[in-house]
């Protein structure tokens, strides 16, 4: 017989304002087992847990049940302390009566019933636990970071610079990303190409860093410290490690038309391309649906042009496997399509663009060489209005209920810009809020509207319509209650921003958890930010969630120490909850086997004995503890019951519902 | 097809042409109007009003009486439209605006917004289909340049209506297209006419409507087609522009098919 103590906490007042703690304890004191019962204040408080620790002492605890907050925020606190206190960490268990009690219900009398029998199906558990011993498994010494833009290019060089190997996997030519098409960054007006190109070519010279560009994770395989990934290296049609990146192809390639990404189709590139002067690696790229010798065989002007002998329109997709110890996401994000968004006229009119087309409007590098123009006829805009929150802070279904959080400050951004190159423009921002917390932010917004005189207008834009080459704007001015027709020569819609498509896939590849917007979920929201709750998997930059480029680096340079944590550890401890075969009750039917996320079931023969003094061979299943993630999958699929999990064993599952249902 | 049709108040007098071509198109179409018995007005506005069941009453007896010989509710007017669809979602939606209007009509089966409220050019959308319609134009409208003129309560609210994008529709140029003519799109086509702020405020009727006759003008319409009486008399009126006319949807579908 078991002897168990029971702690009930208060959780400060977040349980004990709508659960009768006391009552709690007294009652859960009658179970049968239960030696010793207590409630205290803060159980996760030193004080708390050495309360914890004495009782174990004093009244030789053999289990201990702990009805508290989620076992997710507190569990691995609380066999700490047991451990601390001589007791196996397995033989405690947590009823949660803050997330799944009081938290969710008003009724105190009630919320006090439900406490009780949550705390029973603990005691009735704990009952059945038995001491676990966690195994150890080596940790690879290298991490992936995926994505290439100013995110996993800060994580990448952090961990490189503390002597562990990374790999960058980017799916487009060049590794940059978004800040690479960026013109200034606030709130130092400091062009982004001149803080951003170092460090990417830091990256291309550090020796612990491989970039593997225009290439896509297709597979992971594995768990914490032992990962397995398959990277496709897509096929370039150019010899990386022979092209000299010199430009000549692009200069002589005959297909001229094709839409350019870089500048957001805002002009045309070649077929065989480098997106921009300061790629890395600068190496051409030939585009398989533009390129004239891909599709039909004719013209191979590149092939003839390019003194290295670099073009290789034979190349094929490249699959490489490497293994890992850990994994950071840094996949970023695009502007939303403004499909939805028709009464802006972004069809309409290429006068109206996205803030990011203007970025490269007014890049010096851009399509216009950095003088402001208007797309359609080339001239120079006299007014312009800015739209703030096209898609952000959007309920009607149309947009995201999020706010993407950057573009207060890129639009004040644009505006004094604008003010400042262009003293003779009139520049209107049209705003549901202003937010602009942060250092230096909000006095410069203000320096926006003071000294350079841009016009903020509280209300939102109802319409815009082209007319003789002009934009008639409509909006309210909610502070004076009115109605606004504005002439402009240019409208820029500030576009809400939602996580890169390609986030979903990568999530379901490493079973990390989403948000119903796709962003990537952090294992805790304030304490473990930097961290999926899939072990192993760290976040990095706008995949979790909107963030400017000083916050961005901020939490690149936190997934990196989280990493570098993990990497210098020679070995892991191992979950010790795992699967286990009765080889007497296992029919070979390999039915879990193919469940296996994990690929930690084998099958091999063995001799049984039979009642006849007899010997047979059976097929029976072994699990591999090593790479057995717990996951629980194999033991509800196994038609003879023969699988059970460590720790969570179908006695103590049914004996925690019976405790339930008494 | 056999529809329950609601004609509603204007089309029994001063937008008689909305009505009639509608009729005589449907003929050829091999669609059977059937005008809902004794039939109210729709409640106008005020069945729009959140707190009174009591206007909204009307409605609900036409889409009862829809519902009782099992055919969908067809509608022209876009106002009627507009209110038969929207006291239809209060219906299937407002469990206390449900409960009350039938505790007010008393009916052996309580009504909870079973009938399918339709109007004439989603008909000629998804049931004739405009293929088949201009697969039956005799007298095609060949180089026509037509400005189609939604309006307001025709899209908007947009959830409840599922018309059209509210932003950029297009069943109205669709249907230009079938009739042989050349839709034209002009910005304000989805823009208020100014509604009854004719009687109460009428420079600002006058602005809205002739913005729009001014933009359909500018992108080169040679007409401008409505389904809503209260816009007809608006741009009528209100629009300042004398020689851009503005027709029902139906007098140049009547016209198409030779039945004008």
């Amino acid at each position: 017989m078991q002897r168990i103590g029971v702690f009930v906490c208060w959780c400060g007042s977040n349980i004990a304002a709508t659960v009768d703690v006391q009552q709690v304890a007294d009652e859960l004191a009658k179970e049968p087992g239960v030696v010793y019962s207590t409630n205290y204040q803060y159980m996760c408080s030193q004080s708390g847990q050495q309360m914890i620790q004495e009782a174990i002492k004093e009244h030789h605890l053999t289990g201990i049940v702990i009805c508290s907050c989620s076992p997710r925020m507190h569990e691995a606190t609380f066999r700490k302390t047991a451990a601390a206190a001589g007791l196996n960490s397995y033989m405690v268990e947590i009823a949660n009566i803050r997330e799944q009690c009081s938290w969710i219900h008003k009724n105190k009398e009630e919320a006090t019933e439900k406490a009780i029998i949550l705390g029973r199906a603990a005691i009735a558990k704990v009952h059945l636990n038995a001491p676990l011993t966690a195994g150890e498994s080596p940790v690879v010494k290298r991490a992936l970071v995926i994505g290439g833009g100013i995110a996993g290019i800060q994580t990448a060089l952090d961990i490189a610079d503390a002597g562990f190997e990374v790999d960058i996997v980017e799916k487009k030519p060049t590794i940059g990303g978004k800040m690479a098409q960026i013109d200034k960054t606030f709130p130092t007006l400091d062009c982004a190409a001149c803080i951003l190109t170092p460090k990417m070519v830091d990256v291309a010279q550090n020796e612990k860093i491989h970039i593997y560009s225009y290439s896509e994770v297709e597979s992971v395989k594995g768990f914490v410290g032992n990962f397995t990934a398959t990277i496709k290296k897509k096929a370039r049609y150019v010899k990386e490690d022979v092209c000299t990146g010199c430009g000549l192809c692009t200069e002589k390639c005959p297909m001229k038309k094709v839409p350019n990404e870089f500048n957001q189709m805002l002009d045309n590139r070649t077929a065989i391309y480098i997106p921009f002067a300061q790629a890395v690696p600068k190496v051409a790229t030939i585009d398989p649906n533009a390129c004239m010798m891909l599709k039909n065989g004719k013209c191979g002007v590149c092939s003839k042009v390019c003194t290295a002998g670099a073009i290789d329109y034979t190349q094929k997709d490249e699959y490489i496997e490497q293994q890992y110890g850990a994994i950071v996401v840094a996949t970023g994000f695009n502007t939303i399509k403004l499909d939805n968004f028709d009464e802006f006229a972004y069809s309409q009119s290429p006068d109206v663009v996205t803030s990011l087309e203007f970025e490269r409007l007014m890049n010096a590098a851009g399509p216009t060489g950095g003088t402001l123009l208007r797309p359609s006829d080339h001239t120079h805009p006299h007014t312009l209005v800015f739209v703030q929150c096209v898609g952000s802070r959007d309920i009607s279904g149309c947009g995201k209920p999020y706010c993407s959080k950057i573009c207060c400050m890129y639009t004040a951004k644009h505006a004094m810009l604008c003010r400042e190159k262009y003293p003779d423009t009139e520049v209107y921002v049209f705003y549901i809020d202003v937010r602009t917390p942060g250092k230096n932010f909000d006095e410069f917004y203000r320096r926006a509207v003071e000294e350079y005189g841009v016009h903020y207008i509280k209300g939102m834009v109802g319409k815009v319509a082209p007319k003789d080459g002009k934009l008639m704007v409509q909006a309210s001015d909610l502070l004076a209650n009115d109605q606004l027709l504005i002439e402009a020569d240019m409208v820029v819609l500030a576009t809400a921003i939602e996580p890169d498509e390609s986030a979903r896939s990568i999530a379901t590849m490493l079973t990390a958890s989403m948000d119903t917007n796709d962003f990537f979920t952090e294992a805790h929201p304030k304490l473990r930010p930097v961290e999926s709750p899939t072990a192993g998997i760290f976040l990095s930059g706008v995949c979790q969630g909107p963030k400017d480029i000083p916050e961005t680096v901020s939490q690149a340079s936190a997934a990196a120490a989280k990493v570098i944590g993990l990497l210098v550890k020679d070995k892991l401890t191992c979950n010790p909850c795992v699967a286990e075969s009765n080889e007497l009750m296992c029919n070979g039917c390999s039915a879990c086997e193919k469940v296996c996320p994990y690929g930690a079931i084998t099958y091999s023969d063995k001799e049984f004995r039979t009642p006849y003094r007899t010997t047979i061979m059976r097929r029976v299943a072994s699990v591999n503890p090593a790479v057995c993630q717990g996951c629980g999958a194999c033991t509800v699929a196994c038609p003879s019951g023969a699988m059970d999990l460590k720790g969570f064993s179908t006695r103590q599952i049914m004996a925690e519902v019976d405790a339930i249902c008494k | 097809m056999v529809y329950s049709y609601f004609p509603g108040c204007t089309l029994k007098n001063k937008a008689s042409d909305l009505d009639l071509y509608a009729r005589k198109s449907a003929e050829v179409l091999g669609i059977t109007m059937e005008e809902i018995e004794e039939w109210q007005c729709c409640g106008g506005v005020y069945p729009l009003g959140a707190n009174e069941t009591a206007p909204k009453l009307a409605s609900v007896r036409a889409l009862v009486a829809a519902k009782e010989k099992g055919q969908d509710l067809l509608t022209l007017c876009s106002a009627c439209h507009h209110v038969l669809k929207r006291v239809n979602n209060d219906m299937a939606e407002n469990e206390n605006i449900r409960t009350k209007a039938n505790n007010y009509m008393q009916l052996e089966v309580p009504y909870a917004g079973e009938t399918k409220v339709v109007h004439y050019l989603e008909m000629l959308r998804d049931v004739v289909g405009f293929d088949q319609l201009k697969a039956k134009v005799v007298n095609p409208l060949k180089g026509t340049k037509i400005a189609a003129y939604y309006g307001c309560l025709l899209l908007r609210p947009s959830k409840v209506l599922g018309f059209d994008n509210p932003e950029n529709p297009k069943i109205m140029e669709d249907f230009i297209k079938a009739i042989g003519a050349e839709p034209v799109i002009y910005p304000y086509r989805n823009e208020c006419c100014g509604g009854y702020m004719a009687m109460e405020n009428k420079e600002l009727a006058k602005k809205k409507s002739s913005t729009v006759l001014q933009s359909a003008k500018e992108n080169g319409a040679e007409c401008v087609i409505t389904a809503c009486p209260l816009c007809m008399y608006n741009l009528k009126v209100n629009g300042g522009v004398d020689d851009l006319p503005v027709y029902y949807f139906t007098e140049l579908l009547a016209q198409a098919l030779g039945v004008k």
